[in-house]
C-alpha cells in the first residue's frame, strides 16, 4: 500500500481537527443569541483592520519595491534584503515587544519629542498600533515579493528600454507595472490573510470593545468569560472568513508563504534618484528601529539572572521539546502526503492529501487550541495530553509551510530521476540512498528549520492549552510583560528572537532551488 | 572613413576576465563574431550598444566618439536572442515604441503598418508575442529596429533558437534589408553556416580578445581556428567562397 503513509497523516489531521470542531458543539450548540451587535462588531472590525493593513502594506511596498529595484546595485544591498526578511522569522509577540519600544508611551519616538517639547504622539493601544504592527511584519514581505516579480523582468528588456530611450513613466508603464501587477492580486490576498488570523498582534495591541477580531475573541470568550457556545458561533465565522479569503487567492494562483527569490544584485541596470533613496532609507529606519530596540533592550537586562532563572529555563526547555517533535512530525507528514499525491492514482484521493496538507491555514491556532482547551476542560486537565496536543497541533499548523518546501522538490526529482532509476533497475533503497536523500535532504532540512521557528514563536495554541506547568517562552514572555516586568520580557523576547531567526537563517542557507 | 565603426584599445573588467578589443567594421559591411562562449562575443555588442561602459579606448562611428553617449542616443539598434518584445502590448504596439517611446504607443500608424509588413508580418499587427512563432517575435524585433531608422544594427544570436527553415528566412531577410538600407550589421553567431551565409567580413574572439579579423573567405579557412572549426572551412570551401549572397 503505497499510500499508506499518506492516508495515515491524514488521519491524524482529521482527528486532530475533527476533536477540536466536536469538543466545542458537543459543549455549546450555537444559538441565535449569540449573533449580536458586538458579533458583528468584532466580524467588522476583523475585516477592517486586514484591509486597511493590506492597503497600508502593500500601498507602501510598491514604491519602495521600485525604488530597491532601480537601485540595483548598492553596497548592502544583500544586508537591506536580509533585513527585510527577518521580520517573516520574528515570532510576532517579540516584534510588537520591539515596535512597543519605539512607539509606545515610554517608546524612544515619545522621549525624543519631548525632549524637543514635541507632543505625544497618540496612544499606540487599537488601531493604530495593531496597523502600525501589521505594516511591520508586512511591508517587508510585500517588498520582497514586488521586488522578486520585478527582478523577473528580463536584463534584455531593460536595455531594450534603455535604447528605446523609455522615460520613468513609461518604464514603469511598460515593465514595471506588468510585472508587478502579475503578482499584485496575489500578495494582497496573502498580506489580507496574514492580518485576518493575525492573534497576537491583536492581543497585545487591541483587545479592547472596540479593537477585537475573531480570533482574539475567541480566545476571550474562553479564557475569561467561558461562553463556549460564542466561542463557537466566533470560531465558525472564522472558518468561514478566512476560507473564502484562500479561495480567492486560490483564485489569483499565489501560493501562501511563497518564498520569493531575489538576489543581491538586480539584472537591472542602475538608475537611482533621491526620491529611490529616501523612500529606502524611510523604509529601513521603520524595520531596523524595532529590531534595533529589541536588542538594546534586551541586551540591557539582566542575561545572567535570567539564565539562572528556572522558569526561563524551563520555558527555553519546553519550547525546543515542541518545536524539535513539531518539526520533524510536519516534515514527515508533508512528505506521506507529497508521496502519496505523486504515487497514488485517483483524482479524489490527490484532492484529499493536497486538502490534509492546507486544511490549517483555514483553520487557525487558536481555533485548534480553543477546541482542545474546551475537551481538556471538559475530562480533566492531564500534562501529558496537553504537551502532545500543543506539538501536534503546533506540527498541524506548520504543516501547509512544510509542504511548499518539502512538495516542489519531491515532484522536481521525481520528474528528474524516476524514469532514470526504472531503466537503471535501481531498488527502492538503492534509489533512497543514492538518488532521493543526497537530492532531498536540503530541501527537508529547510522545511524543517522553517516550521521549527513557527513552533518556536505560537502563542495561539499554548495561549488556551498552556497552564502553569505547561510554559513556552513566547508564554511566558506575554506572562512577564502582563506583570509589568519589562526588564525580564526585553531578554525573553531577545532569546526568542535570537533562537527563531538563527533557525531561520540556518533553513534559508540549506535551500536548494531545484 | 566617418561612417566605419572603429572599436580601438577599448578595455573592460567584469569580475576576473579582463576584454580588450580593437575591430574595425567598414560601412556597409556585415561582420559575424564567432568564437568560443565566454570569449566576449556579446560583451562587445554591449559595448557598442552602451549597455557597458569601457574602462579604456574609444568606440567611433559616424566620425563621433560613443563612450560616454546613452544607448538611445546611439546609431545602435540591438537585436537579443530573447526577451526583445514586451508580452503585454501587441506586435504592432512593440513595433510602434520604436517611432515614439513616451506616447501610448500607435500600433495602427502607418509606419507600424509597413515596418511589419517588410518583415513579412502583415496582418499580424493586433496579435500579441505570447501568439507568434520564435520566428515571428524576432522579425517584430527586426520591424522595430527598422523604425528607429539606425545605421548600425547589433544581432547577438538571434537566430539560435530557429529551425533549420526558419533561420534560412531569417538571412535572407536580413540580407535583403542590409542591401535596401545600407546597413552596417554585426552578428554574434555560433554557426559558421550563418557567418558565411550573410557576412562579408569575419572576427574571431577568444579569451576577451579579437584574435582574427577579415574577409569572411579568408577567417573561415584559415587553419589557426581549426580547433574552435573542426573542418568546417575545409568541407565548407565553396560556401565561404560564396559568403554574402543571401
Amino acid at each position: 500500500m503505497r499510500t499508506l503513509p499518506a492516508w495515515l497523516a491524514l488521519g491524524a489531521i482529521a482527528t486532530l481537527i475533527g476533536g477540536a470542531a466536536l469538543a466545542l458543539v458537543s459543549v455549546a450548540p450555537a444559538t441565535s443569541g449569540v449573533f449580536d451587535t458586538w458579533f458583528w462588531s468584532v466580524l467588522s472590525f476583523t475585516l477592517w483592520q486586514a484591509g486597511l493593513s493590506t492597503l497600508l502594506s502593500v500601498g507602501l511596498a510598491v514604491p519602495v519595491a521600485r525604488a530597491l529595484s532601480r537601485c540595483s546595485n548598492f553596497p548592502g544591498r544583500k544586508w537591506l534584503l536580509t533585513l527585510f526578511g527577518l521580520p517573516l522569522a520574528l515570532p510576532a509577540l517579540v516584534a510588537v515587544f520591539g515596535i512597543l519600544a519605539v512607539y509606545g508611551g515610554r517608546g524612544w519616538l515619545n522621549g525624543l519629542g519631548t525632549a524637543f517639547g514635541l507632543p505625544a504622539l497618540p496612544n499606540i493601544y487599537g488601531l493604530d498600533g495593531i496597523l502600525l504592527a501589521h505594516t511591520f511584519f508586512n511591508l517587508p514581505l510585500a517588498i520582497r515579493l514586488l521586488l522578486a516579480a520585478l527582478d523577473r523582468v528580463p536584463l534584455e528588456q531593460w536595455r531594450l528600454g534603455q535604447q528605446l530611450s523609455f522615460s520613468g513613466w513609461t518604464t514603469f508603464r511598460n515593465m514595471e507595472w506588468p510585472a508587478i501587477r502579475a503578482d499584485l492580486p496575489g500578495v494582497i490576498g496573502l498580506v489580507f490573510m496574514l492580518c485576518l488570523t493575525s492573534f497576537a498582534v491583536v492581543l497585545i495591541l487591541g483587545g479592547g470593545p472596540s479593537a477585537t477580531t475573531l480570533d482574539v475573541a475567541i480566545y476571550q470568550a474562553l479564557r475569561f468569560d467561558f461562553d463556549p457556545a460564542r466561542a463557537v458561533v466566533l470560531a465558525t465565522a472564522q472558518v468561514l472568513v478566512t476560507g473564502i479569503a484562500l479561495v480567492i487567492i486560490a483564485k489569483f494562483g499565489l501560493q501562501l508563504n511563497e518564498e520569493p527569490t531575489i538576489s543581491a544584485a538586480s539584472p537591472r541596470p542602475g538608475e537611482r534618484s533621491v526620491v529611490d533613496i529616501f523612500l529606502i532609507g524611510a523604509a529601513t529606519l521603520f524595520v531596523l528601529l524595532p529590531l534595533a530596540a529589541l536588542v538594546l533592550k534586551g541586551l540591557g537586562a539582566e542575561m545572567g539572572r535570567l539564565a539562572q532563572d528556572k522558569a526561563v529555563q524551563r520555558a527555553t526547555l519546553t519550547s525546543l521539546a515542541v518545536a524539535v517533535p513539531a518539526a520533524l512530525i510536519a516534515v514527515s507528514a508533508a512528505l506521506a502526503l507529497v508521496h502519496g499525491r505523486l504515487r497514488g492514482g485517483g483524482r479524489l484521493q490527490n484532492l484529499l492529501f493536497s486538502a490534509a496538507g492546507n486544511v490549517t491555514l483555514v483553520v487557525s491556532p487558536v481555533l485548534l487550541g480553543a477546541g482542545w482547551f474546551v475537551a481538556l476542560n471538559r475530562f480533566g486537565y492531564d500534562w501529558a495530553l496537553a504537551a502532545s496536543l500543543l506539538i501536534a497541533a503546533n506540527a498541524a499548523l506548520a504543516l501547509p509551510f512544510a509542504m511548499r518546501v518539502v512538495g516542489p522538490a519531491v515532484l522536481s526529482i521525481a520528474a528528474r530521476t524516476d524514469r532514470l532509476s526504472a531503466q537503471l533497475g535501481l531498488s527502492v533503497s538503492a534509489r533512497l540512498r543514492l538518488v532521493w536523500w543526497p537530492m532531498l535532504r536540503r530541501p527537508l532540512a529547510t522545511a524543517f528549520a522553517f516550521t521549527m521557528a513557527l513552533s518556536l514563536g505560537d502563542l495561539g495554541v499554548i495561549a488556551l492549552i498552556g497552564n502553569q506547568d505547561l510554559v513556552t517562552l513566547p508564554a511566558l514572555l506575554m506572562q512577564r510583560m502582563g506583570s509589568y516586568r519589562t526588564d525580564d520580557a526585553a531578554g525573553i523576547a531577545l532569546i526568542l528572537a535570537i533562537v527563531a531567526i538563527s533557525i531561520f537563517t540556518l533553513g534559508d542557507r540549506g535551500k536548494v532551488r531545484l | 572613413m566617418n561612417d566605419t565603426l572603429e572599436i580601438t584599445d577599448v578595455a573592460l573588467t567584469l569580475g576576473e576576465t579582463n576584454f580588450a578589443f580593437d575591430l574595425v567594421c567598414p560601412a556597409s559591411s556585415t561582420t559575424a563574431l564567432i568564437g568560443p562562449s565566454g570569449s566576449g562575443k556579446t560583451t562587445l555588442l554591449n559595448l557598442i550598444a552602451g549597455f557597458l561602459t569601457p574602462q579604456g579606448g574609444e568606440i567611433r562611428a559616424m566620425g563621433t566618439t560613443l563612450n560616454a553617449m546613452p544607448p538611445d542616443r546611439r546609431p545602435v539598434s540591438m537585436v537579443f536572442q530573447d526577451h526583445n518584445l514586451f508580452p503585454h502590448l501587441t506586435a504592432g504596439q512593440n513595433v510602434a515604441l520604436g517611432l515614439s517611446a513616451t506616447a501610448r504607443p500607435d500600433a495602427n500608424h502607418p509606419q507600424v503598418l509597413e515596418a511589419l509588413s517588410n518583415v513579412g508580418l502583415a496582418g499580424k499587427a493586433e496579435r500579441y508575442p505570447g501568439k507568434l512563432s520564435g520566428g515571428e517575435r524576432q522579425r517584430v524585433a527586426i520591424a522595430r529596429c527598422l523604425l528607429r531608422d539606425r545605421q548600425i544594427l547589433l544581432l547577438d544570436e538571434p537566430f539560435a533558437a530557429l529551425g533549420p527553415a526558419l533561420r534560412q528566412n531569417m538571412l535572407a531577410l536580413i540580407g535583403r534589408l542590409r542591401d535596401e538600407r545600407d546597413l552596417t550589421i554585426i552578428l554574434v553567431t555560433h554557426s559558421p553556416t550563418d557567418a558565411a551565409a550573410l557576412a562579408d567580413r569575419v572576427a574571431y574572439l577568444d579569451a576577451g580578445r579579437v584574435i582574427v579579423s577579415g574577409p569572411t573567405q579568408d577567417i573561415l579557412s584559415d587553419t589557426r581556428l581549426e580547433g574552435y572549426l573542426g573542418n568546417w572551412g575545409m568541407k565548407n570551401h565553396s560556401v565561404v567562397a560564396l559568403g554574402g549572397n543571401v
